[in-house]
């Protein structure tokens, strides 16, 4: 069955299956659309709880680092009961959207970045701190400095964000509904292939999902090792 | 701390600081008393060359002194119109992930002098510090030294009124010490008052404008120069000078 | 690097404008996992959106979600398979009318070499009790599905309460308890339009069928305006109305696999 996989990913590669490249498609913009949103929400929130002393401050970062962990299938049924008619956001329609899809991913990836930024932008304040301070630096302007000279780091922290998003089912099924054409993505479609029997063409997409995210995070080192030679 | 005038950039002098008074400074941490009480007044040009064997408290005075640590007793003040422009060189130099004039740009812009100046200012310090060629270079792939003086650049280029060096030398080899030791005389030139940290003796003898010496988290002394390397008063300062080891 | 990012966030920005663009007319139907795996909704949903231009966009989940869907207003239609539940719906005031649309059978489903022997059972009654008295391993969707709740009264039906080791409930949908029995080399008991369409067979086999209380009935409800105003009320009475009609009854006869005919219309 293995050999027979690999067989139909390649042919479902070679061939452009157009149903296929729409669902790789819708996969990838929520995705990333999803990475992007929670990097603009995660990487200033890890470094403001990196940058400021409060009360609870010691809860919060707990708390963060636990939300990685978060299931998506629990994301997914809260972002649902969120989304749903029912609920308080019901008005808006986003549910069994892509919309409602990014959100989910949001509340799944969000923890991630906030937590392993704040992570780096501490240990990169011990060694910056006095610097900046004896610079007339205030905090709020240390920000943005600190996140831009961890800017390799982070680059590894988002795209442990994107594989998060990419390969998660839970949350998407639960608030997209796997609705063939509109809301389904590789990792549902592998869930409905294999309750089909279908084996060889799950694993066949599995192989062409983890192709992907192979090339993207290939991609990835390799912006990064050009741009870090330039930046020492 | 006062704002960067950028018609004042253009001249080279800077404006005389005025004092910096310690009255009764202590500081300590969990209990134990790492400083002081101390009493002293840094006024004149320097350039002042606070001395000590290792775990006297040099590098604590001159944090207290920069106003990164508040004294936990005492009064740290400065006479006239109050706090001065001034800049702190490390003793590792912390820069960052961007070029050499990238780093000189970044101090300028969060001191908010104007986009149109920036670089020109970045470039014409890189210039007098003889690191031109190192421009668009990564610092942190510099050397030892050139990172000092890069370090070194950018306090010039906010034109400080005073300006502390905590041990800045003790990690360069002769050529690179020899390089950052005219560096700060050029900024004594320039009317900065120098405060700077050193347990090298030979290092103060070439610099010294007047010495502070401490001894176990006590100033000993505070005399110029000459009347300290000479005549040194306090017993821990003569057995310093002879070149005995203190605890 | 910085240029990558100003490239990345365009594209990006992109993809959410696309992203938002709505569909012109559609329904949500919240159906079962069962009706989705057998193909059906990919043979009539197009013969339905060329005759009238609604798109159907199906959520396939269990019937028991399928209906907890409607309750809360996130569907616009439901067809499931479940008469009971259906009219206890209707009871509660969340539908208004309910119709027969179709019914396909259950079968039982169990390893080659048939331990059990419920190959020569008379009745579902004797397929059960026997399965029972052998303690063969049995795999139950166990999910409180239309499905599950069939089963649950062919077990009542043959007399037997399934406890023990041998009787396994998965909290699953019928594919993915399929497979799990192809492993196991269990009994177990699907829909004939899933094991039509299901290709990870394994050792399973088809050991008994045709008995009447294995039929499955499926019903189109349309839901109550009054409680949730906001649907698709129109849009949903058109698809309601084609399924009962001559030419969605038609389209759903026409649905074969492998020559099989899967579901049989019976709307009155």
């Amino acid at each position: 069955m293995e050999n027979n996989a690999f067989y139909v990913a390649l042919s479902l590669l070679v061939n452009l299956d157009a149903s296929l490249f729409q669902i790789v498609v819708l996969s990838l913009q929520v995705s990333l659309l999803a990475v992007l949103i929670a990097a603009v929400l995660g990487f200033p929130l890890g470094a403001a709880v990196a940058l400021w002393r409060f009360p609870g401050r010691g809860g919060v970062i707990v708390v963060l680092n636990a939300l990685m962990g978060l299931p998506p299938v629990v994301a997914g049924l809260m972002v649902y009961l969120l989304l749903s008619r029912a609920g308080p956001l019901g008005e808006l329609g986003f549910l069994f959207t892509p919309g409602a899809m990014v959100i989910a991913q949001v509340v799944l990836v969000l923890p991630i970045l906030a937590a392993l930024s704040r992570q780096k932008v501490e240990e990169m304040l011990g060694e910056y701190r006095e610097q900046f301070v004896s610079l007339g630096m205030s905090r709020g302007r240390m920000m943005p400095t600190l996140l831009w000279d961890a800017r390799f780091a982070l680059l590894t922290v988002l795209l442990a964000g994107f594989g998060r998003a990419s390969a998660e089912v839970g949350a998407v099924m639960m608030v997209g509904g796997n609705i063939d054409g509109v809301t389904r993505v590789m990792t549902t479609a592998i869930v409905l292939e294999t309750g089909k029997g279908n084996l060889p063409l799950a694993l066949g997409l599995g192989i062409v999902l983890l192709t992907l995210v192979m090339l993207i995070n290939a991609g990835a080192y390799w912006v990064g090792e050009r741009t870090r030679r330039r930046a020492g | 701390m006062t704002s960067l005038n950028a018609s004042l950039l253009a001249s080279s002098a800077v404006m005389p600081p005025p004092a910096l008074c310690f009255e009764g400074v202590a500081f300590s941490h969990e209990d134990k008393l790492l400083l002081g009480p101390c009493s002293f007044t840094l006024d004149g040009i320097g350039p002042t060359l606070v001395m000590g064997p290792n775990g006297a408290g040099k590098s604590l005075l001159l944090r207290l002194a920069h106003g990164l640590l508040s004294p936990t007793e005492g009064k740290i003040a400065w006479s006239g119109e109050g706090r001065p422009r001034q800049a702190m060189v490390f003793q590792q130099p912390v820069l960052l992930r961007r070029s050499a004039v990238a780093n000189l740009i970044h101090a300028l812009a969060v001191n908010n002098i104007p986009r149109r100046v920036r670089s020109k200012l970045a470039l014409d310090a890189l210039e007098r510090f003889g690191l031109s060629a190192c421009a668009n270079k990564p610092a942190r792939v510099l050397s030892g030294g050139q990172q000092q003086r890069l370090a070194l650049a950018r306090a010039w280029v906010l034109s400080p009124q005073v300006l502390f060096l905590d041990e800045p030398t003790s990690a360069l080899d002769p050529a690179a010490i020899k390089a950052v030791e005219a560096a700060v005389r050029e900024f004594h030139q320039r009317g900065t008052r120098i405060v700077m940290t050193t347990h090298d003796i030979h290092q103060a003898r070439r610099l010294a404008g007047d010495v502070l010496f401490l001894s176990g988290g006590k100033v000993r002394e505070h005399t110029p120069a000459e009347a300290f390397f000479n005549t040194p008063v306090s017993p821990e300062a003569q057995a310093f000078v002879a070149g005995e080891l203190l605890e | 690097m910085k240029k990558t990012l100003n490239l990345v966030l365009a594209g990006v920005t992109a993809m959410g404008l696309a992203l938002s663009a709505h569909a012109e007319d559609y329904i949500t139907l919240a159906s079962t996992t069962s009706t989705e795996n057998s193909g059906l909704f990919g043979a009539i949903l197009p013969k339905f959106e060329e005759a009238t231009g609604i798109e159907v966009r199906v959520v396939a989940v269990g019937t028991g979600q399928a209906f907890e869907l409607a309750r809360r207003g996130d569907a616009d239609s439901l067809l499931v398979h479940d008469t009971a539940g259906e009219q206890r719906f209707i009871e509660n005031g969340y539908a208004t009318e309910r119709a027969d649309v179709m019914y396909n059978d259950f079968v039982l489903i169990g390893p080659a070499n048939d331990p059990a022997n419920v190959r020569d059972a008379k009745s579902a009654a004797e397929a059960f009790a026997a399965i029972a008295k052998a303690e063969a391993p049995f795999t139950s969707r166990g999910d409180d599905s239309g499905t599950n709740r069939a089963e649950l009264r062919l077990w009542e039906n043959a007399g037997v309460e399934p406890d023990g080791e041998w009787y396994r409930e998965l909290g699953s949908g019928m594919g993915p308890t399929l497979n799990t029995a192809a492993a196991m080399d269990a009994y177990v008991m699907s829909d004939r339009a899933t094991w039509v369409a299901f290709g990870n067979r394994q050792n399973l086999t088809l050991l008994f069928e045709g008995d009447n209380v294995l039929f499955n009935q499926y019903g189109s409800l349309l839901l109550s305006e009054e409680k949730h105003p906001h649907l698709k009320h129109d849009l949903a009475t058109q698809w309601h109305n084609w399924l009962i009609s001559e030419d969605g009854q038609q389209a759903i006869a026409d649905f074969k696999v492998n020559g099989q005919q899967l579901f049989f219309p019976n709307a009155k």
